[in-house]
């Protein structure tokens, strides 16, 4: 599905990836870990054609690198920023309406379908998204990027600063997600989830890939754990 | 009484065009950055489309035509100029935006000369609209209002009601999250810099008749705009809205009253007084009247 090989990014002069390799099979969920300031970001931004990269990003055997960002979205690939980049002043349907690549175009998700998953954002339909609560928000960014019909979606950092309860209902969404068919590439701070929902990880540090492994061979692996995870 | 209601319409139709041109200069500030100083150069560019395409096929025909020029011109120097320098920074598009201030002036200068042309009033609109009292009110300037008015109310339908106009506000805040989810910004971009610019040319259109269509018309009209961005509040549609009916009616009263304060008549001073307004609200409240960033 994506195959990533060699990947440099750059903001201005300072070389952010040295190399990154990475792939994700069709359906699957896999989970891009490490600390802050590693490079998960910056990875999935270059995938999307967001920041200046050298490399490859083949998406079904096709080239990403030298594409644009707007490009890159009709090719498959949809991308949830952190930080709830919700447009403040649009409703919440608007928002929802700006996902679809274009107007009336149909796929795996509706609105219909994702206002039954979140009865809370049909409830809040018309109101402007800068109100929603900070869970809500979260979720109207995963939702408006599924409205677009991605085949693989990259979410960054979508529990952060997050009640635990509605923790739940974003692994019950990555549940669905992948019951679709839809492939996930998850940049995750809590170990847990991550853990738990993913067949297979990367860790990363200092812009490389350092550790590849599945759930498993992470919490057997102590020192791995120790030298790139805890803080 | 009438001078005041007269005079109160004459303030109210310049302030829409005023907005006519602040709206194209404000929306491109806040959606690219850059502050363009080329932007009054489309309006004069516009009045003297007008003046060429009507002295050939007649004004109502130049109404249309004129406009939709300008922003095919705006679109091309987006495209192939700003977009160009825009990997340079900002300081690199606002010297080319100055830059082609210089070179429209100067254009216009070796097409049509130095002094004034003839683009005048049509006749069908030309005469009084209606009398009160002693004075009496042109036609032309209602029909200023009723286009700047049509106009306006179609943008605002369009920013409001229409996909484009969401994937323009969205863009307003997040153009890198627009543009991930599948939508071509640089196009969004191009589209609004012509539009911005092709409004600035109606403005030209309808204000070059009813002022006067000469090479400096950019030059006296620019800095004024500039000034209603600021006042409003960079970035801010209402607040341009807003600040341009009230310059165009201060400037509109100040040149017809005869007051005079400590010997100096108001009508002296009223090429100064949008400065003044400037001057005071960047120390009194920098972000503008509606704005929500500072400077």
């Amino acid at each position: 599905m994506l195959e990533v090989k060699d990947l440099h990014a750059y903001y201005g002069k300072s070389h952010i990836l040295h190399g990154v390799h990475l792939r994700i099979g069709k359906g699957e969920i896999v989970s891009l870990l490490g600390r802050n300031g590693v490079g998960r970001s910056t990875t999935i931004r270059s995938i999307m054609g967001l920041v200046d990269c050298a490399g490859s990003v083949r998406l079904k055997d096709e080239e990403m690198v030298g594409l644009k960002a707007y490009e890159i979205a009709h090719r498959g690939l949809g991308y949830v920023p952190e930080n709830r980049d919700i447009f403040p002043t649009l409703t919440v349907r608007q928002n929802l309406l700006l996902g679809q690549k274009k107007s009336n175009a149909t796929g795996r998700w509706s609105m219909d379908n994702l206002y039954q998953l979140f009865p809370l954002l049909k409830d809040r339909a018309e109101t402007q998204a800068g109100f929603l609560s900070g869970g809500e928000q979260q979720m109207l960014t995963l939702c408006r990027t599924l409205m677009g019909d991605p085949e693989l979606v990259m979410i960054d950092e979508p529990t952060e600063g997050l009640a635990p309860k509605i923790v739940e209902q974003v692994a019950g969404l990555f549940e669905e997600i992948r019951k679709r068919g839809v492939s996930i590439l998850l940049v995750e701070q809590k170990l847990a989830i991550a853990l738990d929902i993913s067949e297979r990880l990367y860790v990363m540090g200092h812009g490389q890939i350092v550790f590849e492994g599945t759930p498993r061979d992470v919490r057997e692996n102590a020192a791995i754990r120790k030298e790139w995870l805890e803080v | 009484m009438e001078f005041f209601l007269v005079q109160t319409l004459n303030g109210i139709s310049y302030g829409l065009l005023l907005f006519m041109l602040s709206s194209g200069l404000t929306l491109v500030f806040s959606l690219m950055g850059v502050l363009n100083f080329a932007h009054a150069s489309f309006y004069m560019l516009g009045a003297y489309f007008a003046f060429q395409v009507s002295a050939k096929i007649g004004f109502w025909p130049a109404l249309v035509a004129a406009p939709l020029l300008v922003g095919a011109i705006g679109m091309l120097v987006e495209r192939w100029g700003l977009r160009q320098v825009h990997k340079h920074g900002h300081v690199a598009e606002l010297l080319f935006t100055f830059g082609l201030a210089y070179l429209i002036e100067e254009a216009v200068h070796l097409i049509w000369g130095r002094s004034a042309v003839e683009y005048r009033v049509p006749a069908e609109l030309d005469g009084p609209l209606f009398r009160i009292i002693g004075s009496q009110y042109p036609i032309y300037r209602g029909f200023m209002m009723l286009v700047s008015v049509t106009v306006l109310v179609t943008i605002w339908l369009a920013l409001t009601r229409t996909r484009i106009g969401l994937v323009i506000q969205a863009a307003l805040t997040h153009p890198q999250t627009v543009e991930a989810l599948g939508h071509n910004v640089p196009r969004v971009f191009m589209l609004v810099f012509g539009g911005g610019c092709a409004l600035a040319g109606l403005a030209g259109v309808i204000g070059g008749n009813a002022f006067v269509t000469e090479p400096g018309m950019a030059a006296a009209v620019g800095p004024i705009i500039f000034v209603i961005v600021v006042v409003g509040g960079m970035g801010s549609l209402a607040g341009a809205f807003v600040a341009s009916l009230l310059i165009g009616c201060m400037q509109t009263f100040a040149v017809s009253l005869d007051w005079s304060l400590a010997g100096i008549k108001i009508s002296q001073v009223a090429p100064v007084l949008p400065y003044l307004l400037m001057v005071l609200l960047l120390i009194f409240r920098p972000k503008g009247l509606m704005g929500t960033r500072e400077g």
